[in-house]
């Protein structure tokens, strides 16, 4: 098997094998692949990510989901060659700069979201860029932003209320940030010296 | 200092979890071989040959094993682990398949190779020659016996076992009333989202093996592989990382994989590693459910019981190394929480060439609430009660604690309900549920077109059986407290939970416990964990342990402070004499105290030189006494503890499309005192889920010959959230075991255990239609109103 | 490229389809040919009374067009009821057409609507029809060294609604059973034509003429087109659903797709 695309700048080195270059939460990463390579496989043990998991190999259980180009994508359905040149975000790559826990993964905590905790890297990046499509989810969206993953201990119950939680959290952090620029802009009386 | 015990904390497992950082099998070994193998293709054949050839100039190809390479034990049938007089006929198979298979996926050849792809690779190219033989699919086929799955099986039953307490013939024969039900339950399985996995390194250095394995039970496995490759219980380690799920299937072992990988890696001097992927899973590890009941009963006018005897037919697949386990709990956990009258109950295990059955989640229990409600339900159909009614004129009173039903459990040991109130959780359950109203919305639901259903299951649920969990505490010098126990966790929030009850018990701050499981190195002596025996078990032993620490660091304290060790105290990490602060001193330091040192390696050791102090009449270590705050301690109760509870379910059926949408989902649970509640209910969600999964959608649907139709998450029809109930309301009930320090009961299985019952009863009450059959489809409900006479929607 | 392949290449879109074939080793072509750098295939436009979708155009991106779902609304209702939106923001549109799945939604679309799909290879293209472009389960008539290049759907006309109905067994899951209908109405709010497109009663989509059944008039007969629909129909049973239960359904999602049509359409011409 090869694959062939000559546009994108992929050179094939040796027979069967591509060097490729993603950059993965953040950090530009040269990997050499053969072409049936799965993204998933190139993740978790090309690149050692392995927050990443891989519940069935056939699209249906969300477990592998990263963000390709801020999309959420099954990475078991994806050739890692086809990723070539791709910004992906793993579970790993969701944490706030400093090192805190984003808004969905704190609400995964605050509302006893995951169990076994292995489709849970798969339900964050969901679920992160389906709020970052819908900021404010009825109950009923937050069930549709997690439609496609499968989970086996929770019951999803509380990946629900995570999912709002979640919401709710980020508007909190936006309502700051915005106070925290006004005050810096010196706007508000209470800025002043 | 607040007391942790019953406060819905967080999960102290999470932060590492949710950044990625957990560390699953997969996710170990880097720099492993990979292992994938050959499995039958046949659901019963003989194997005449094994070709390698095509395969041998795969590149990365590193060995290839078949039956004819295994040495010594590893070519002896794999353990019958739990044998019983009545498993007349146990067999198990081996860990390479050796002349017969019996079950498509059965293991044939194995394949190590440089990476996982090449390894399939070359496993694809390996021809098996096969003689196909009759297969043998389904309890109606096992028990025709026309085909045998084992040829010195007769009539293909593994095991026969009957209970009785009072002569139920005599009793049903001279009732005032009798019904007779035959009711089936198909197969499932637990599908936790991460499949089977090992990973083994022999260090060719010190001569040990080392085991990383996706277990419900690291010792288990120690001993089952030291056995099997013939090394000392000292040499081996079994180290259980991240689970990502268990719900039964991992309690097995040793897999075939857990003895081939180690004793590759040692061959090889290399580690191997193996990870199942979602099909093998589904064909070659473990399912359970599948049960054909015949039940007479004998009742009087009221609906009192007098006499029930049950006949069932258990499917335990191709071989059977856990034993009768399954079909003993439904024979024994039937009866839930009413008193049968006269009771007879007789079993047969029967081989099936399908995979093996092992214990999942509620393990047998699901069956037999499902024939014991459907009983009461046909009872007050038949006298025109309400269903209520008949199941509160059954019931266990709480005066009449302990209840002994006269039978012997799974564990062995008499079945003795250790405490319970039932009147109570169905009081609650009715409140809840609506259920005194329900009459009235389903008139207002009918006028617009609507078809509503009501139905309600009991259960009482065996947990926490013996024979024993044990811990470890130990305080380090800087204050930390590390626990350790050695049953395994896939999720339950152990972590968290025991490190509540060492907050309590030993008087520090939470943040300063760390908690391991599952791990031999650790903890060496353990069962594993199955039966919702974890928190009940190992919780019981960390508590005593604590307490022994704890005693230990008032006693090392109180000589320092020159105080009664009754008027000490500990708490938030502090040693002190009652209500003076001033006194104190940090539990650290008094492990610091407690540990006569030579070298005084940093300041805390400093302190404790045995230059130190102390009395120079006495040695620095007293007879009897040993240094370190420590305690450990195992924890061994009499029996099992009785956790109860009850669901109710509306649901609403599409007259014209037969499809079942779930109103809203009711659970009164009883697991005595709760450390965190906000973990059990968590438990109950995904056993609640489970339960719908296992009532509506999800069936192991294998053909005549034995291929399994269906053995892909598309085709498989695990509950997305879109099945589940959009919320599931739980009211809690607390009737403290009287059996274990802490007053617990179980609550790992307990969601799961009602959901057949409780679909079939409310989906029978919205359409008018015995259900005797569980799973039902909407297919299978259009297709029971087509065979019903008078239909009033087809 | 594909020229050079042979019979033994296939083509990488999305991948929603192929991949899961390759990783349980149910399919083992010798080439991957990935298209996924085309880009100037990614494209979904309205013109000349045709939806065109491109090769490389994402069901999500299709789904989220406003011009396409104000010149198709069928389009956009299909792809709701395709899979999960994970799934939907990497499979291609084209790409589940040419994958000739008789339970997809997207190929009942193309059926009923009467599209066309273009095809290209290095010697030249060529446009084939829907009645023709379906040649059994999983079977279209796209050559080896052949790539689809674009589907054409027409628009909807003035005075017409569509609407889609299915029963699936899990929310996202294949259709056990499901309508595409579609009605034009007279001048006097009655039905003037009437077509209907099931999923996963026959090896490829399946259209039935309605028109008759319905009768004229105001006062559409919807149960006589349904019942009309059963008839028509001949599913097969599987382990999701039996034969007689995925008749039934084709007959009461008949009558609900129409009815949703025909509202649709009265809420058109309304407006």
């Amino acid at each position: 098997m090869a694959s062939a695309s000559e546009q994108g700048g992929i050179t094939q080195s040796s027979p069967g094998l591509f060097d490729i270059s993603l950059i993965v939460n953040g950090a530009p990463q040269a990997v050499r692949v053969p072409a049936r390579r799965l993204l998933s496989d190139c993740l978790r043990h090309d690149l050692r990510l392995t927050g990443t998991h891989v519940g069935c190999e056939h699209g249906v259980c969300g477990a592998c989901t990263v963000l390709v180009d801020g999309v959420s994508v099954r990475s078991c359905l994806m050739l890692a060659v086809t990723a070539d040149g791709a910004r992906i975000t793993t579970v790993e790559g969701l944490t706030e700069p400093d090192g805190t826990l984003s808004a969905v993964q704190q609400a995964f905590a605050d509302c006893h979201g995951l169990q076994c905790g292995f489709c849970t890297p798969g339900f964050l990046t969901t679920i992160t860029a389906g709020l970052a499509e819908n900021p404010d989810p009825s109950p009923d969206q937050a069930r549709e932003i997690i439609g496609g993953n499968l989970c086996r201990c929770t019951g999803y119950q509380n990946i629900v209320q995570a999912v709002l939680r979640a919401a709710e959290l980020r508007r909190e952090a936006g309502l700051k940030r915005e106070a925290g620029l006004t005050r810096e802009a010196g706007l508000t009386p209470e800025a002043g010296p | 200092m607040t007391a942790m015990f019953g406060e819905p904390i967080a999960r102290l497992e999470d932060d590492r979890l949710l950044r990625g950082n957990g560390a699953y099998l997969d996710d170990l070994g880097h720099d492993a071989l990979a292992a994938a193998f050959v499995r039958s293709p046949h659901a019963h054949a003989r194997v005449l040959g094994v070709d390698v050839a095509d395969a041998l100039d795969v590149d990365g190809l590193v060995a290839i094993y078949t039956y004819e390479d295994l040495p010594g034990r590893i070519a002896e049938p794999l353990p019958l682990l739990i044998p019983h007089p009545a498993l007349t006929h146990g067999r198990t198979g081996y860990p390479l398949a050796s002349d017969e298979v019996n079950y498509v996926g059965e293991p044939v050849v194995m394949v190590i190779a440089r990476d996982r792809y090449l390894a399939e690779d070359a496993a694809e190219r390996i021809m098996v020659d096969y003689e196909p033989l009759p297969a043998v699919v389904g309890v109606d086929a096992a028990l025709a016996a026309e085909h045998l799955v084992h040829p010195d099986v007769p009539g293909n039953v593994a095991g026969h076992l009957v209970q009785s307490n009072g002569d139920a013939a005599a009793a049903i024969a001279a009732a005032p009333r009798t019904l007779e039900l035959h009711l089936y339950i198909e197969r499932s399985a637990s599908t936790p989202l991460e499949g089977r996995g090992v990973l083994a390194r022999w260090d060719t250095e010190s001569r040990r093996l080392r085991i990383w394995t996706s277990t419900q039970t690291s010792t288990g496995v120690r001993a089952a592989v030291a056995a099997k490759l013939e090394l000392d219980l000292a040499d081996v380690d079994v180290i259980t990382p991240d689970v990502g799920g268990g719900f039964g299937v991992k309690i097995v072992h040793p897999w075939p994989e857990e003895v081939l990988v180690p004793w590759a890696a040692r061959l090889l001097r290399q580690p191997v590693k193996f990870t199942e992927d979602r099909i093998e899973h589904f064909v070659a590890s473990a399912h359970e459910r599948g049960q054909r009941h015949q039940v007479r009963v004998g009742f009087d006018d009221d609906g009192r019981l007098l006499g029930l005897d049950v006949r069932f037919w258990h499917d335990n697949g191709a071989y059977i190394p856990y034993g009768l386990i399954v079909p003993i709990i439904t024979s024994t956990q039937l009866l839930g929480p009413y008193k049968p009258g006269a009771y007879r109950v007789e079993f047969s295990s029967l081989y099936t060439n399908t995979v093996i059955v092992t214990p999942y989640r509620g393990a047998g229990r699901p069956q037999g609430v499902f024939v014991m409600e459907r009983t009461m339900d046909a009872i007050a159909a038949a006298l025109g009660l309400d269903r209520t009614v008949v199941r509160e004129r059954n019931f266990i009173q709480p005066d009449e604690m302990p209840y002994d039903q006269g039978l012997i459990f799974q564990d062995g040991r008499p079945l003795i309900y250790d405490s319970g109130d039932y009147p109570a959780v169905l009081a609650r359950l009715k409140a809840l549920a609506g259920w005194d109203g329900f009459e009235a919305e389903r008139a207002a639901a009918a006028e617009q077109g609507r078809r509503l259903g009501i139905g309600l299951a009991c259960y009482v649920e065996g947990t926490g059986v013996g024979p024993y969990e044990g811990a470890h505490v130990v305080v380090e010098t800087s204050g930390k407290v590390k626990v350790a126990t050695g049953l395994t966790t896939q999720g339950q929030g152990h972590q968290t939970v025991f490190a509540q009850i060492v907050a309590d018990e030993l008087g520090v701050p939470i943040g300063d416990i760390e908690v391991v499981t599952g791990d031999t190195r650790a903890f060496g002596y353990a069962v594993g964990t199955f039966a919702s025996r974890a928190a009940v078990m190992s919780g019981s032993a960390v508590a005593l342990a604590a307490r022994a620490a704890r005693a230990k660091a008032i006693r090392v304290a109180a000589a320092a402070l020159e105080a009664s060790p009754d008027d000490l105290e500990i708490t938030g990490g502090i040693v002190q004499i009652k209500g003076d602060p001033e006194s104190g001193i940090a539990i650290g330091t008094v492990a610091v105290l407690s540990n006569p040192l030579r070298y005084a390696f940093d300041e805390a050791a400093q302190a404790a030189t045995q230059f130190a102090g102390g009395d120079i009449g006495k040695p620095p270590v007293a007879d009897g006494d040993e240094p370190g705050i420590e305690g450990r301690e195992y924890f061994s109760p009499l029996r099992s503890t009785f956790a109860s509870g009850m669901h109710a379910v509306v649901v609403e059926t599409d007259p014209l499309t037969a499809e079942i949408r779930i109103v809203r989902y009711c659970v009164v649970h009883d697991c005595g005192r709760l450390i965190n509640p906000r973990i059990v209910e968590g438990q109950i969600h995904g056993g609640v889920a489970q339960g719908v999964g296992g009532a509506l959608y999800e069936r192991m649907a294998y053909d005549e010959t034995g291929q399994l139709q269906n053995a892909s998450f598309m085709d498989f029809l695990m509950p997305y959230v879109s099945e589940v109930p959009a919320g599931i309301e739980i009211d809690h009930l607390e009737t403290p075991s009287p059996l274990n320090p802490l007053g617990i009961k179980g609550a790992g299985e307990a969601g799961v255990i009602p959901g057949a019952a409780v679909f079939a009863a409310a989906i029978e009450d919205a359409e008018g239609i015995a259900i005797t059959s569980m799973p039902i489809s909407p297919s299978d409900l259009f297709e029971l109103r087509l065979s019903r006479r008078g239909d009033r929607a087809v | 490229m594909l020229a050079s392949t042979g019979p033994d290449g296939k083509v990488l879109a999305g991948g929603q389809s192929l991949v899961p074939l390759l990783n349980m080793r149910l399919a083992t072509p010798e080439h991957i040919v990935d298209i996924n750098r085309l880009t100037e295939l990614a494209y979904v436009s309205v013109a000349d009374g045709q939806v065109m979708i491109g090769a490389l155009a994402r069901h999500a991106q299709v789904l989220a067009d406003p011009v396409v779902a104000a010149a198709q609304p069928l389009i956009a209702q299909a792809l709701r009821l395709v899979a999960h939106p994970v799934i939907r923001n990497r499979g291609t549109t084209v790409g589940s057409i040419v994958h000739a799945d008789p339970s997809g939604e997207m190929t009942a679309v193309l059926a009923l609507l009467g599209g066309t799909v273009l095809l290209a290879s290095t010697g030249g293209e060529r446009s084939v029809s829907a009645e023709d472009f379906f040649l059994g389960p999983l079977e279209s008539d796209v050559r080896p060294d052949e790539l689809a290049t674009q589907v054409s759907l027409p628009v909807l006309g003035a005075r017409a609604g569509c609407a889609f109905a299915e029963v699936s067994r899990r929310n996202g899951d294949y259709a056990v059973c499901g309508v595409a209908a579609m009605v034009e109405l007279d001048g006097g709010g009655g039905i003037s034509r009437a077509r209907a497109a099931y999923l996963s009663v026959a090896g490829t989509p399946l259209i039935a003429d309605l028109t008759e059944a319905c009768g004229a008039g105001a006062g559409a007969d919807l149960a006589a087109a349904g019942r009309l629909a059963m008839a028509r129909v001949s599913p097969g049973s599987d382990i999701h659903a039996t034969a007689a239960y995925r008749r039934h359904l084709a007959g009461v999602l008949t009558e609900r797709a129409l009815a949703g049509a025909l509202a649709h359409a009265k809420g058109r011409s309304d407006g």
